[in-house]
């Protein structure tokens, strides 16, 4: 397993009430793996997200990333962590304002530890965003760029540091259908490159690029099941071998 | 990841949000900036006056009535009022002053000090009469610019003469030369013989330059007083100060009381002043520490608007990978480059401002003002630069990135 938490629970305090986003979940999923976490609003499916990707910690239980036990890291370990090992995407894309794509993509690397100028950074920042479809967009400013532009940056942010998981908590939820099929189409490439996505989303065209669905309520999983879909009713781990 | 690439990422950061970087520093500017600017004016002021009597001599020594150094006394203390409004000083004792002390007193002059309304053409002007003898002018070394002095003739006659000070003849006279004109003193004509160089003193207060001076019998006898300002003497030797001081002390406690009269040398004089002075300096660094606690709670104010776009932004940068350390210093150099920055403009706009004043003000910028100024402010400016990230550092990247 790449990612596997066990007894993962997150509980909120806000004044005298406890709110159990999460409620004692465990599972894996498999390095190359494409789920979709869906569930109504209010079912913990952000919470689950932020950790199990180290931006949030857990209240109890275990997560293990690549066999390593990571939910015991201390603050500078979970920095690495997150640098290095994992990709985030936000719906609000969480862009620093009046900064270029060019440099809002060479962020990860500086914390990396290139160099605040470094010309290798500036190369790859650019090849990532040639790669997403900015290479004409280096210089704009977020303001400058459409949703689903500013959502592409954030995507090569994400990727720079060639990160063991993404995750990406609706990505395309503050796009439009054009701009969202960009976003879905990017990620479904990126997943057949062999990278493992993590994606959360309440749209059912969204979850069907996904090949594992898990569904969530009341902090809980309901159900966690393969997609059935064209091409892929056979079991993950073939696909997964045809894939690579 | 070495410092200097922080301070390239903390400099970038202050480039990208201009406005909010310059609202930080104005806060810095206006502390530094007033606080040297407020205390070059105290010191310049008491530096200015120093050299004043330094310029005047110290070989004069005076004799005033009731105690000016004393507890109720005070230039212009109420006791000093009341001492001044009834003749104490006559010039009898003056005359046996100089007689009982040729040996150390070359020459004096008794002073006396009347208002009146002076009138030249359709100029009217309210003057201090300042009437003196007429070794005035060597005693206070004040020659005649233009015209003469009058002589001893004409004060023991009580002519009805005057001269004017330097600012006090162009404003009566302009450009006409006032030697030999007749001036209107309370209605009364008055030839003026002369006008004196310019001699300076006196903030806004009475200055020589202003004085109309009279021959002392002239104004006992048309101005119905006998009320004696106070004695000026020159001594011989400056050496001999201390035993002058004694010789006056003793010939004068023949008919006044100890307690009626007071003889001091300049330096006694100047101390007062100074101390006076001393104190406007300091009620001007208060004035100028208001205005720094002011600048730092602007700065402060700014550094608060600034804190929840900073913590997404800190939220952000942490969820990337940057460590709490990174963030501090990142936040850190951006505040001390802030706050240097900014002090170093304030500097330079006091320094212009004091430069600006000097036609019309002495104003002298000291390096304590400097160095407290830009202590302070850097200080103000370090802390609550740093204080929000410290807070933002804190949280966890998802509480900070969705900070309200
Ligand atoms: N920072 C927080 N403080 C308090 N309660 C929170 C916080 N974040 C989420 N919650 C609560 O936790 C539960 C799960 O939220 P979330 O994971 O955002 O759900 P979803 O993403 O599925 O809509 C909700 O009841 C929400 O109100
Ligand atoms: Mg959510």
């Amino acid at each position: 397993m790449l990612l596997e938490l066990k007894h993962v629970s997150k509980t909120y305090e806000i004044g005298d009430t406890v709110i159990r986003a999460l409620d004692e979940i465990s599972l894996g999923v498999a390095e190359k793996e494409f789920v979709a976490i869906m569930g109504p609003s209010g079912s913990g499916k952000s919470t689950f997200l932020q950790v199990a990707s180290m931006l949030a910690e857990p209240s109890s239980g275990e997560i293990f990333l690549s066999g390593q036990e990571v939910s015991s890291y201390n603050e500078i370990q979970r920095a690495h962590l997150r640098n290095k090992q994992i990709g985030f995407v936000f719906q609000s894309f969480n862009l620093l304002a009046r900064t270029s794509a060019l440099e809002n993509v060479m962020l990860p690397l500086f914390y990396a530890g290139y160099g605040a100028d470094s010309s290798e950074a500036r190369e790859k920042a650019k090849v990532m965003l040639e790669r997403v479809g900015l290479g004409n967009r280096l210089n704009n400013t977020p303001a400058q760029l459409s949703g689903g532009q500013q959502q592409r940056v954030a995507i090569a942010r994400a990727l720079i540091n060639d990160p063991t998981i993404i995750f990406a908590d609706e990505p395309t939820g503050n796009l439009d259908s054009k701009s969202g099929e960009d976003i879905k189409q990017i990620l479904r490439e990126l997943n057949q490159e062999g990278k493992t996505i993590i994606m959360v989303t309440h749209e059912d065209d969204v979850a069907a690029i996904a090949k594992r669905q898990i569904v969530f309520r009341d902090g809980k999983v309901l159900s966690d099941s393969a997609v059935h879909h064209k091409s892929s009713t056979t079991s993950k781990a073939k696909k997964q071998k045809g894939r690579s | 990841m070495t410092v200097a690439s922080v301070a390239k990422l903390a400099f970038k950061s202050i480039m990208l949000n201009k406005s909010r970087s310059f609202l930080t520093m104005l806060g810095v500017i206006i502390g530094v900036g007033s606080v040297v600017l407020l205390t070059s004016i105290g010191t310049g002021l008491q530096a200015y006056v120093t050299d004043q009597f330094a310029s005047l001599g110290s070989n004069i020594l005076y004799v005033v009535p009731g105690n000016p150094f004393g507890e109720n006394g005070g230039f212009g203390g109420e006791q000093a009022m009341i001492e001044s409004t009834r003749p104490i000083l006559k010039r009898s004792y003056f005359n046996q002053v100089l007689r009982n002390n040729r040996d150390l007193i070359k020459d004096g002059t008794v002073t006396a000090i009347n208002v009146a309304e002076a009138k030249y053409g359709k100029e009217t002007k309210k003057v201090t009469l300042y009437s003196i003898m007429s070794s005035y002018e060597t005693v206070y070394s004040s020659p005649a610019e233009k015209g003469r002095w009058f002589t001893d003739a004409e004060e023991e006659k009580a002519e009805r003469v005057v001269l004017l000070g330097k600012k006090i003849a162009e404003e009566l006279f302009g450009q006409v030369d006032p030697v030999n004109k007749r001036v209107l003193l309370n209605g009364q004509g008055y030839t003026v013989l002369g006008v004196l160089g310019e001699k300076g003193g006196g903030f806004g207060g009475p200055s020589f330059d202003n004085y109309v001076y009279m021959p002392l019998e002239t104004s006992f006898k048309y101005f119905d007083t006998e009320l004696v300002d106070s004695f000026i003497f020159e001594v011989r030797d400056k050496e001999q100060i201390k035993e002058s001081t004694l010789a006056i002390e003793k010939t004068m406690s023949k008919y006044l009381d100890e307690d009626e009269f007071t003889v001091f040398d300049q330096t006694q004089l100047l101390t007062t002043i100074n101390s006076i002075l001393g104190m406007l300096t300091v009620g001007l660094g208060g004035i100028a520490a208001i205005s720094l606690v002011v600048g730092g709670i602007g700065i402060m104010n700014i550094m608060l608007v600034a804190v929840t776009e900073r913590t997404r932004e800190i939220g952000l940068r942490k969820a990337l990978g940057a460590t709490p350390n990174l963030i501090l210093l990142q936040f850190l150099i951006e505040a001390a480059l802030l706050s240097v920055l900014g002090g170093l403009i304030g500097l330079l706009i006091a320094y212009l401002g004091s430069l600006a004043l000097q036609p019309y003000f002495p104003a002298k910028v000291t390096l304590e003002a400097v160095i407290l100024a830009f202590g302070v402010s850097t200080v103000v400016g370090l802390v609550f630069g740093v204080a929000p990230a410290r807070r933002a550092a804190k949280l966890s990247p998802i509480e900070a990135l969705r900070y309200e």
